[in-house]
């Protein structure tokens, strides 16, 4: 099914959603009376996830209006639109809580020499500008998004070096089915109740600081679809006993 | 990572790059993962289907490139240079490295050096020979410069769009301002005065190497005498070495030759200041961006590590060696000008973790109120948008950032970006202030 415009075949995602977006050549409308030529009175229509960047209620509610159908979005690889969207609503939520933010990663870190992390040291194209907290939370993603790093050597967390337990023997790491009992993508820190992560032998590795998300252990996202769920209910537990560590 | 260490003696890593010199871009191209994000960043794609975007700019051309007879797509001089790319990938892909040294490949072998193209992009590129020029007859120059029959036939001629005005060149240039100040000599006196009018040791070590760059020299001085001001007021004593051009708009055209050049003079005078102590400063972002990131991704010079390593933006610096936000928020700004500001982060602050700085440091400072207009890209990137045939890309996606101007209050923008805020201007007529003369209009 082309879409209104004729855009370029290998056009982008965001270049279909700001064309929802702008609507000034009417596209939603269009786009609803192309697909209503094979509409038959189906209860639900599912599109490929362009419906807008900025707009993606209003556009949705449009197509839903002219097809008279529930309308739903089907995620697609990367970039995902939905995840940008996402990543709008939460800046703009911390935008409205007043937290200020910086992107760039950090690399080093300072404690008090009494098991509570202090500061974290943010690199900026080569300068270590120390950041300091009362509260710290890890959550800088697994194996793909670079929370865990690992060689032939092992697996390491490289931000506050935390104890991830794994096989010595690297050909432990994996199993030859490659759809079986996978034990690598189940590789991260370990935490107790309270989100914080552990050392080797059990104890916390500082008072201070609790992980969420891909970076903790035990969970395998993909196979079990588990991925949202884990980072929503780790990211909340550990956002609140941060936060409250602080009141 | 060790999976590229060699698992026997016997092995030998394919030979791929020509000399030691040439960067080693393959850890870069296989760190990419194709999640595009870079493509969804770029302001430059979204405006211009045309465009395929850094992924294929960097680690895809990269790759193709490894076939013989395969030469740079002329697409990369699509690229602005807005390095949004770089912040925008996940996987640390160094995607404005891969363009610079593909830009500058297509310069060398696909654009005759005859053509007026080459030309126009030197001249541009090598705006501060323009500008030094410029700065001997600074009344004549800004009347030429902006003389209607004249820019029609920049255009016609060379390209260069006749729908901006020429920058004015400042009547007395920062570095005459400074020697008639009593150049580094006075500045340690008031220096030395400033530590003991605050309590502190007036022996102190507290001394930095201005980086001013071309803008605030020929243009707008009173942003580098804001910083002398400023930087002495918290008792620091600035020494302003000899310096050329940053490099940025010769990056950008593909000139790293050019580039070099300049560089190797300021990595010599600012680098043996370094040596002696002195941190380097910069009060543009796209001088510091070139000093701290470009410099020793593209030149092998001596000293470019140490010289990265200790250049820092004016305002970062105070921030994190002074009390600077505690001394705001006990100031008032008084001049009215200053009132209600529209910032805007230029993509180059962004890039080094700069782009909420200016706002955080006045959210206590009272007598002003100053208001974010969004993350776009402000879409003039240097010498860009002054190609005629860039000219229409550069507006639309200036757009964004104009349209949230017009909706903030008052009629005064800030950046710290010299060519953001001729892109600001241009787009809705507003005057156009750097942050360091809000934290002057403040302090001093």
């Amino acid at each position: 099914m082309a879409f209104p415009g004729d855009p370029r075949s290998d056009a982008k995602v965001t270049r279909y959603a700001h064309a929802l977006d702008g609507d000034a050549d009417g596209e939603r409308e269009r786009l609803a009376a192309h697909v209503a030529r094979v509409h038959e009175g189906e209860p639900r229509v599912g599109f490929p996830a362009v419906l807008g960047e900025d707009h993606p209620a209003e556009i949705r509610a449009a197509l839903a209006d002219a097809l008279d159908a529930d309308v739903f979005e089907v995620p697609m690889g990367p970039p995902s639109l939905p995840g940008i969207r996402l990543e709008y609503a939460y800046r703009d939520a911390l935008g409205e809580a007043g937290v200020h933010v910086v992107r760039r990663p950090v690399v080093d870190y300072e404690t008090d020499g009494d098991g509570r992390l202090t500061a974290a040291v943010v690199e900026r194209n080569g300068q270590h500008v120390p950041h300091y907290a009362d509260s710290f939370v890890l959550a800088t993603g697994g194996l793909v998004g670079k929370g865990l790093d690992s060689d032939r050597g092992g697996v390491r967390e490289p931000v506050f070096d935390c104890h991830v337990p794994h096989p010595a023997d690297r050909y432990d790491w994996f199993v030859d089915d490659v759809y079986g009992e996978q034990p690598y993508p189940r590789f991260g820190v370990v935490v107790d109740d309270d989100l914080r992560p552990r050392d080797a032998d059990g104890r916390i590795e500082f008072e201070n600081l609790r992980a969420a998300g891909s970076v903790v252990g035990g969970h395998d996202f993909a196979a079990e679809c588990s991925g949202t769920g884990v980072s929503l209910a780790t990211g909340d537990a550990a956002g609140t006993a941060a936060g409250s560590d602080t009141q | 990572m060790s999976d590229a260490e060699s698992p026997s003696d016997e092995f030998e890593p394919i030979d791929v790059f020509e000399d030691e010199e040439t960067p080693d871009l393959r850890p870069g191209a296989d760190s990419c993962y194709k999640c595009s994000t870079c493509d969804t960043n770029c302001p430059v794609a979204e405006v211009d289907d045309d465009f395929p975007g850094p992924k294929f700019q960097g680690p895809e051309q990269w790759r193709l490139k490894r076939k013989e007879d395969t030469s740079v797509d002329s697409s990369i001089s699509k690229c602005s240079n807005c390095m949004r790319c770089d912040s925008a990938c996940p996987s640390d892909v160094p995607l404005s490295q891969m363009h610079n040294t593909a830009r500058a490949e297509y310069v060398d072998e696909e654009l005759s050096k005859t053509s007026l193209t080459y030309w126009r992009n030197r001249i541009l590129a090598n705006y501060r020979t323009s500008a030094f020029l410029a700065s001997k007859m600074p009344r004549i120059a800004n009347f030429a410069m902006n003389f209607g029959p004249a820019r029609w036939a920049m255009e016609k001629t060379l390209g260069v769009t006749s729908e901006r005005d020429f920058p004015a060149f400042a009547t007395e240039t920062f570095r005459e301002w400074w020697e008639r100040e009593g150049g580094a000599d006075g500045s340690r006196e008031r220096a030395r005065e400033a530590r003991e009018r605050r309590g502190e040791d007036v022996d102190a070590e507290k001394k930095v190497a201005y980086f001013h760059g071309c803008y605030a020299n020929y243009n707008t001085p009173e942003v580098g005498k804001a910083m002398v001001r400023v930087f002495e007021h918290f008792g620091y004593e600035l020494v302003v070495p000899e310096q050329r051009c940053s490099g940025t708009p010769m990056f950008a055209n593909g000139m790293l030759e050019d580039a070099e050049r300049h560089a190797k003079v300021n990595v010599s005078s600012m680098g043996d200041l370094v040596t002696q102590g002195y941190d380097a400063i910069a009060s543009c972002t796209s001088c510091s961006m070139a000093l701290r990131q470009e410099y020793p991704e593209l030149f092998d010079i001596d000293g470019i590590e140490d010289l990265a390593e200790n250049t820092w933006e004016a305002l970062e610096y105070l921030r994190v060696q002074e009390d600077l936000s505690g001394e705001l928020s006990a100031a008032v700004v008084e001049d009215e000008d200053l009132a209600e500001l529209a910032y805007h982060a230029p993509c180059h602050a962004r890039n080094q973790g700069l782009d909420g700085q200016a706002l955080e440091l006045f959210e206590d400072l009272a007598g002003v109120d100053a208001e974010d207009v969004g993350d776009s890209c402000s879409g003039i990137s240097g010498t860009y948008g002054w190609k005629e045939e860039k000219y229409e890309t550069s507006m639309k996606i200036g757009e964004e950032m104009f349209d949230h101007m017009e909706e903030a209050e008052g009629e005064v923008g800030m950046t710290e970006c010299p060519t953001c805020a001729m892109q600001m201007e241009h787009g809705t007529g507003y005057e156009i202030k750097h942050p360091l003369e809000v934290v002057e209009s403040a302090l001093i």
